[in-house]
């Protein structure tokens, strides 16, 4: 129908492009920091002997500066834009909707300060303090006023999937957000969680599990839902899927949390719990990368010539690898292996390097000539040489991290015919090096893709008004 | 867990679980009201959607965990108070201190519950027992000729012991090293093995600012127990001599020997501990754990200032007591260890 590219409706991209451009800048910060505790690993003098630079100082600014500044702001561009051509109306919120980009990038500023000063609250990807924790609250509420306001004032009578994903996200995110920084203050820059004990580590453990379910999982399938058939032109392959894996994803994540605590002081009931609904999770996540894989039928010779597309279905693969893996790593006997080893760290790049980054960057790709008001990027080749490092990069880094990681959970676990254990902490420490080595290679190589990406993007955004034009592709 | 909370996570999880089913049920069926296979009539930007049924590989799968889930759930605790057909535990549960702990672990022992934690350290203590209790049977001086036994020691050595004083028995701040054969309470393998076995407090070294008359009077007491040391003071000498050489006088060598001999007085306090030759209190034979202050060994640092901190504030090690976590006999096998690291042929 060509009522849908009526250009009349008066959308609001100039916070979409706010948020575009620093989800690459934020792309590049995170994963320069990255790369460089992944060398202190190698090279601990890499520290320079400062406290500011320290890799239990740097890892939190790592982790915050992927999942809220890139990936989140990914998020933002694409809900925001998504949200508006799919609905046919402009954002809902009037000023809010500015007060969520500059809310936002404080948040970030203010990570970016504290977390170097050693002002943290110690609970994994929630590390910041209170007063920050108020303020994000307060965006992300002003967030979600935003999307669900645009959502009422639709003009169409059915609310898109991609929608159902980022509304799910938007509002469990504002639960768990909340939920987990409940806290005692007692400065300006300390506090003490609410909860006690086990307590405190389920708390922490049912944030932290749907931090990646909701944040990195839903929402980043509402972005797949709009760009996977959008870049491929062709229709989602089941609407009845979309709904059965919706609805069970967002119902049995909530539950998975308590596999990060297997075999630990909470009771036994909990673990069970959280294990078999990780495994009945399973079914339900694949069913996403299955309907964005399916959307190409009948449109794989695009894969040849058009790498934003390679980027959005390559991290499908990479999504459908890592929710197979994570059900698995949440069976209490895998787990036993498993745990505290850099398997686990192998397991969340594939998820974030290949699932989240590549289909924002695919998302990114598409979106930045649009907003600009460009036929196409600057450089189709450089996207594609960034395609192929990105991808380069990832395959180094899990490989490495899986190889030592089960090297390490069998070193550990390995008995004499005495009963004692063959080998201490630090052997299995030196084993580990040489992975280290090709896990800071992988790293080196997504650096450098980004910083394409940044290049091309600034491009394209300082070329003359439409005189990039779409190439004419011979089938 | 009170019948209520038992209650609302039975109802909570297989309300999830039989959700999931009755979700997986409808959207098998054609609900859609177009033909499987065409699109679902409406569009959003350009998108739209085709009713194309399940992949039925990915229905049965699903169904398959499902079923699996009640089948675990029955089998294994899971829904609040429910117990599970295998009587699994992991561990004994809501434990609250090590004497409820031990008699949890007899309780179900003699009711023979399935308690894994249990069956493990059981297993383990049946199958290595008998070696270590082989072991046992020397003492600390003859275990550490044993070749084997020094081997399984240092294993047991890195695991439990290298956290604090290093993998290379040096020990670090705070941490005494043990191969340079200085020892705080007795260099003979049965005091080794009583501090591994029962641990060591070091209660001794309390703040002694007041009593040496503050400020000035740690300065001094610091001052003469570095002057005892050889090293130390031929250091201070020669800073000292460069002093006066530079000013042209003796004024710095002559202010702190009267420093020196300020402290030298005070030290009578230190002395019912460390000595009055401040050799330390093994070497008067008793177990105070006070160090000799003259081999230029230093728990805490030699450095003026360290000295003087340790005067002002004291110090409290902690060694922790391995007799509960390791049992006598591996105590024996680390002690034969630690003896031969500086009882070396």
């Amino acid at each position: 129908m060509s009522q849908s590219n009526l250009t009349e409706i008066d959308y609001n991209y100039n916070v979409v492009r706010q948020f575009t451009v620093m989800t690459v800048i934020w792309g590049i910060v995170g994963t320069l920091v990255g790369v460089l505790i992944a060398a202190q690993l190698i090279w601990p003098a890499l520290n320079f002997d400062t406290p500011w630079l320290t890799y239990s100082r740097l890892r939190p600014l790592h982790t915050n500066a992927v999942i809220f500044a890139f990936g989140t702001s990914a998020l933002f561009a694409t809900s925001y834009y998504v949200v508006q051509r799919t609905c046919k109306t402009a954002l809902f919120g009037g000023k809010l909707v500015a007060f969520t980009f500059w809310g936002w990038q404080a948040v970030i500023l203010s990570a970016v300060v504290t977390l170097p000063l050693g002002l943290t609250s110690s609970k994994e990807y929630a590390e910041l303090e209170w007063p920050i924790d108020i303020l994000l609250a307060v965006v992300w509420i002003s967030y979600a006023i935003v999307f669900f306001g645009t959502l009422l004032k639709r003009k169409t009578s059915h609310i898109y999937v991609a929608n159902w994903f980022f509304g799910g996200f938007i509002l469990t995110v504002a639960v768990l957000h909340i939920g987990n920084s409940m806290v005692i203050p007692l400065t300006l820059t300390k506090s003490y969680s609410l909860y006690p004990g086990a307590i405190d580590a389920m708390m922490q453990w049912w944030y932290g599990h749907n931090a990646v379910g909701f944040l990195l999982t839903a929402g980043f399938l509402g972005m797949m839902y709009y760009f996977v058939p959008k870049q491929a032109e062709r229709p989602v392959y089941s609407y009845r899927l979309s709904i059965v894996h919706f609805w069970a994803l967002v119902s049995l994540y909530i539950w998975a949390g308590p596999h990060h605590l297997h075999y630990t002081a909470l009771p036994d009931w909990t673990q069970s719990v959280g294990m078999v609904m990780s495994i009945v999770l399973f079914l339900p996540s694949w069913g996403g990368m299955i309907n964005g894989i399916m959307t190409l039928s009948g449109a794989w010779h695009k894969l040849r010539y058009d790498p934003i597309l390679r980027f959005l279905i390559v991290s499908l693969s990479f999504y459908g690898m890592s929710t197979f893996e994570g059900p698995m790593m949440a069976i209490k006997s895998v787990n036993a292996l498993s745990h505290y080893t850099d398997w686990t760290v192998g397991h969340v790049h594939s998820g974030a390097l290949g699932w989240v980054a590549m289909v924002s960057i695919g998302a990114m790709y598409h979106l930045i000539p649009v907003l600009f008001n460009q036929g196409r990027m600057y450089s189709i080749k450089l996207i594609n040489v960034h395609f192929w490092l990105h991808t380069t990069g990832i395959v180094l880094y899990i490989v490495a991290m899986w190889i030592s990681g089960v090297m390490q959970g069998l070193m550990w676990r390995a008995v004499n015919t005495d009963g004692t254990l063959t080998y201490s902490f630090v052997e299995s420490l030196q084993a580990s090096y040489p992975f280290y080595i090709i896990r800071f290679l992988g790293g080196v190589l997504v650096v450098t893709g980004f910083l394409l990406m940044a290049y091309n993007m600034f491009k394209t955004i300082g070329a003359k008004d439409g005189s990039l034009e779409k190439e004419a592709i011979a089938a | 867990m009170s019948s209520f909370w038992s209650t609302w996570i039975t109802v909570l999880t297989l309300g999830t679980l039989v959700g999931c089913y009755l979700l997986l049920r409808w959207c098998l069926k054609n609900f859609a009201g177009v033909p499987e296979g065409e699109s679902m009539g409406h569009e959003f930007d350009g998108i739209e959607e085709l009713n194309n049924p399940l992949p039925k590989w990915w229905s049965n799968f699903f169904l398959v965990t499902i079923v699996w889930g009640f089948g675990y759930l029955a089998l294994y605790p899971g829904l609040g108070n429910w117990e599970g057909l295998l009587g699994w535990k992991s561990s004994n549960q809501d434990v609250t201190s090590l004497s409820d702990s031990k008699a949890q672990v007899a309780a179900a022992k003699a009711a023979g519950l399935h308690v894994q934690y249990d069956r493990e350290v059981a297993r383990a203590d049946e199958r290595f027992g008998p070696i270590f209790a082989e072991f046992a049977k020397q003492d600390v001086e003859a275990l550490s000729k044993n070749e084997d036994a020094l081997k399984i020691g240092q294993r047991l050595f890195l695991q439990n012991c290298s956290q604090c004083h290093g993998s290379d028995a040096k020990g670090t701040t705070g941490f005494p090293n043990l191969v340079d054969n200085d020892w705080l309470y007795g260099d003979d393998g049965a005091t080794i093995e009583q501090t591994i076995l029962h641990g060591r407090v070091g209660r001794g070294m309390i703040g002694w600012q007041t009593m040496v008359g503050g400020e000035e009077g740690v300065k001094e007491v610091a001052a003469y127990v570095l002057s005892l040391n050889p090293v130390r003071a031929a250091k201070k000498r020669a800073t000292l001599a460069a002093e006066d050489k530079a000013s042209n006088s003796d004024k710095a060598t002559k202010a702190h020997a009267s420093t020196v001999a300020k402290g030298e007085a005070k030290f009578a306090m230190c002395a019912a501990c460390h000595g009055a030759d401040a050799k330390g209190s093994a070497a008067m034979g008793l177990p105070l754990g006070a160090p000799n202050l003259t081999d230029n060994v230093w728990l805490y640092g030699g450095s003026e200032r360290a000295v003087q901190q340790s005067i002002r504030n004291g110090r409290s090690g902690v060694m922790p007591a391995w007799k509960g976590i390791l049992g006598e006999d591996k105590v024996r096998v680390i002690s034969a260890y630690v003896y031969s690291l500086s009882n070396q042929d």
